[in-house]
């Protein structure tokens, strides 16, 4: 805005300032009875949900699935939808950053007079299709179970096997996701690309015993598990043990 | 110059008026009520401020989504209210963090209720911010000159954010723990800053005792004080420039102008 449109603007402001009513107690009256609103749905919202708190926090037993308040599943879904594991960290903390940059320097860069949503057609359109995507990732970040399961098709010749081991392998797929070992590693397209390493084609690398092994008496900061139940954890050194490449390309 | 009516209170009662009525209590407490502001403004002469903040003309057209500012202050003084409450019980030590909880879930006189207001206010904190900074996105009140208020407005946008992640942490339950963890990594995993961001979240390479209280702080003390510091010139900002009026309501179009210029 040049010198001229400001004074243009601050010209019109005045005009229809002076033509509106007074902040008291016209504007206190809506904003009072919007105020009545919020707090009626905090108070409704906390009366219908409240304060409910989960089991203590256990560093060694994570049975709970990694999820975080709603309002940040967009930054989770993130994860997921950007999959080479080489820029994600790139997606989970660039793309906010720089969202929050380009808020930041808005009113600097975009400097014409004009305020009419329908005649700023830019950035109409990019606040809409802001709005969309976050709400689009929000909704992902609720719907989808990740990282609670994982989905990936049991390799044929296992399938073939049948059984016992079948039934085995099928109860790992179960009991890793619900362990919370997808919140620090990958498995397939499954979990998070770290800290852990990806487990994907982990038995290529790691023998059953060493995979037990590092189970029990891991490096930080994955955690020991130990204490899992004995079945629980034969399950899990089982299912690893069958993620090796071939299985994988058998797909 | 905009011309202020005087001050009800300060004048003192007009002489001859008609005595005939007697004194009654409450007139009597209203002369102590005037008589007190009128000392507070001898020392303070905020009257003037105050009578032009609230009889300020506000621009024709403002409608329901100028309400929205005020209902994210209001979801904000809801959570320093139940947060000061919650505060009087809360322990944050690994040890007793949980076990404060669970005493104020179910043992202090509607805790958990107050728990419960915290935990949605802050969602509902966070809808309204969303929404309020929508509304002055799409009606351009970004621009000249509120410019440095839209720029204070995205600095509380991302406090309030890190407001409730750090909010999360503390009841340090699975859900809390585990949830946060993540996060964390999230963070650390950035290029370049990641690794320090991360140690200075956890503080130090491991994420347990240390990170709960450094989140505690940050969460009780540092924020509130900067976001409060900041609403204050958010709406020092507000008032001196005015809102704006809708961008459909334009003086040229105003019928009254048009008929005048006739
Ligand atoms: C807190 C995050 C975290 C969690 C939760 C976690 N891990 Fe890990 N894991 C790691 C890290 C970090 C390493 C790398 C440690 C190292 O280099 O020795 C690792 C290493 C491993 C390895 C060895 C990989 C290799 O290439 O040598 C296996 C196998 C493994 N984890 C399995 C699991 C399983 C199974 C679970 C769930 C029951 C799990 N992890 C949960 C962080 C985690
Ligand atoms: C704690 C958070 C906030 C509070 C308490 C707050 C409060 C207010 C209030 C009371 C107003 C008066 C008009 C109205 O209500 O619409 C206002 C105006 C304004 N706010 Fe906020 N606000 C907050 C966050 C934000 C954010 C996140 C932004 C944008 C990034 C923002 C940008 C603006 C702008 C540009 C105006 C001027 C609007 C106009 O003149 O029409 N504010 N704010």
């Amino acid at each position: 805005m040049n010198r001229r449109e400001k004074e243009q603007y601050l010209r019109e402001y005045a005009v229809l300032k002076s033509k509106g009513k007074p902040f008291f107690p016209y504007v206190v009256a809506k904003d009072g009875g919007m105020v009545i609103v919020v707090i009626g749905t905090i108070l409704t919202l906390s009366y219908l949900l409240g304060g409910t708190i989960a089991s203590k926090a256990d560093p060694t037993t994570t049975t709970w699935v990694p999820r975080p308040e709603w309002y940040y599943y967009f930054v989770f879904e993130l994860l997921r939808v950007v999959k080479p594991s080489s820029i994600t960290p790139l997606a989970t903390v660039g793309i906010p950053t720089i969202a929050l940059l380009l808020l930041l320097l808005l009113p600097f860069y975009d400097r014409s007079p004009e305020r009419h949503p329908l005649r700023r057609p830019v950035a109409t359109t990019a606040g809409v299709l802001t709005i969309l995507a976050m709400a689009y990732l929000t909704w992902m970040g609720a719907e989808g179970g990740a990282p609670s399961s994982i989905d990936m098709k049991t390799p044929p010749s296992i399938v073939k096997e049948g059984g016992a081991q079948l039934a085995l392998y099928e109860y790992g797929k179960e009991v890793i996701p619900s362990s919370g070992c997808l919140a620090c590693h990958k498995i397939g397209e499954n979990g998070n690309p770290g800290p852990g390493p990806n487990l994907t084609r982990i038995a290529d690398r790691l023998p059953e015993a060493g995979i037990a092994q590092t189970l029990r008496n891991p490096t930080a900061p994955m955690p020991s598990f130990k204490n899992l139940p004995p079945q629980q954890f034969k399950a899990v050194v089982n299912y690893l043990s069958t993620l090796t490449k071939e299985h994988e390309e058998e797909k | 110059m905009l011309k202020l009516p005087s001050v009800p209170g300060a004048t003192p009662p007009r002489p001859g008026t008609p005595a005939a009525e007697p004194k009654t209590k409450l007139d009597n407490a209203a002369e102590a009520a005037t008589a007190a502001l009128g000392w507070l403004d001898e020392r303070t002469a905020l009257s003037g401020t105050a009578r032009f903040v609230m009889f300020r003309k506000v621009p024709k057209g403002t409608n329901w989504f100028y309400t929205l500012g005020t209902s994210t202050m209001f979801a904000f003084m809801s959570q320093v209210i139940t947060g000061v409450i919650l505060a009087m019980f809360y322990d944050p030590s690994p040890n007793r963090a949980y076990e404060s909880m669970r005493y104020i879930n179910n043992d202090v006189w509607a805790g958990q209720f107050v728990h419960g207001m915290h935990r949605w206010g802050a969602t509902v904190m966070v809808i309204f911010i969303f929404l309020h900074m929508g509304r002055t996105f799409f009606f351009g009140a970004y621009k000249y000159p509120r410019e440095l208020n839209w720029v204070i407005g995205v600095l509380l946008v991302l406090l309030v954010m890190i407001m409730a992640f750090t909010g999360y942490l503390l009841p340090w339950d699975q859900r809390a723990y585990w949830a946060t963890a993540v996060g964390v990594n999230i963070f650390a995993s950035a290029p370049i800053a990641g690794p320090y961001l991360g140690d200075f979240l956890r503080a130090g390479p491991d994420f347990g005792a240390t990170t709960l209280s450094r989140f505690y702080s940050i969460h009780m003390l540092v924020l509130p004080g900067l976001i409060m510091g900041l609403i204050g010139a958010h709406l020092y900002l507000v008032i001196k420039h005015g809102t704006t009026a809708p961008p459909w309501v334009t003086a040229e179009l105003d019928e009254e102008l048009r008929s005048e210029e006739v």
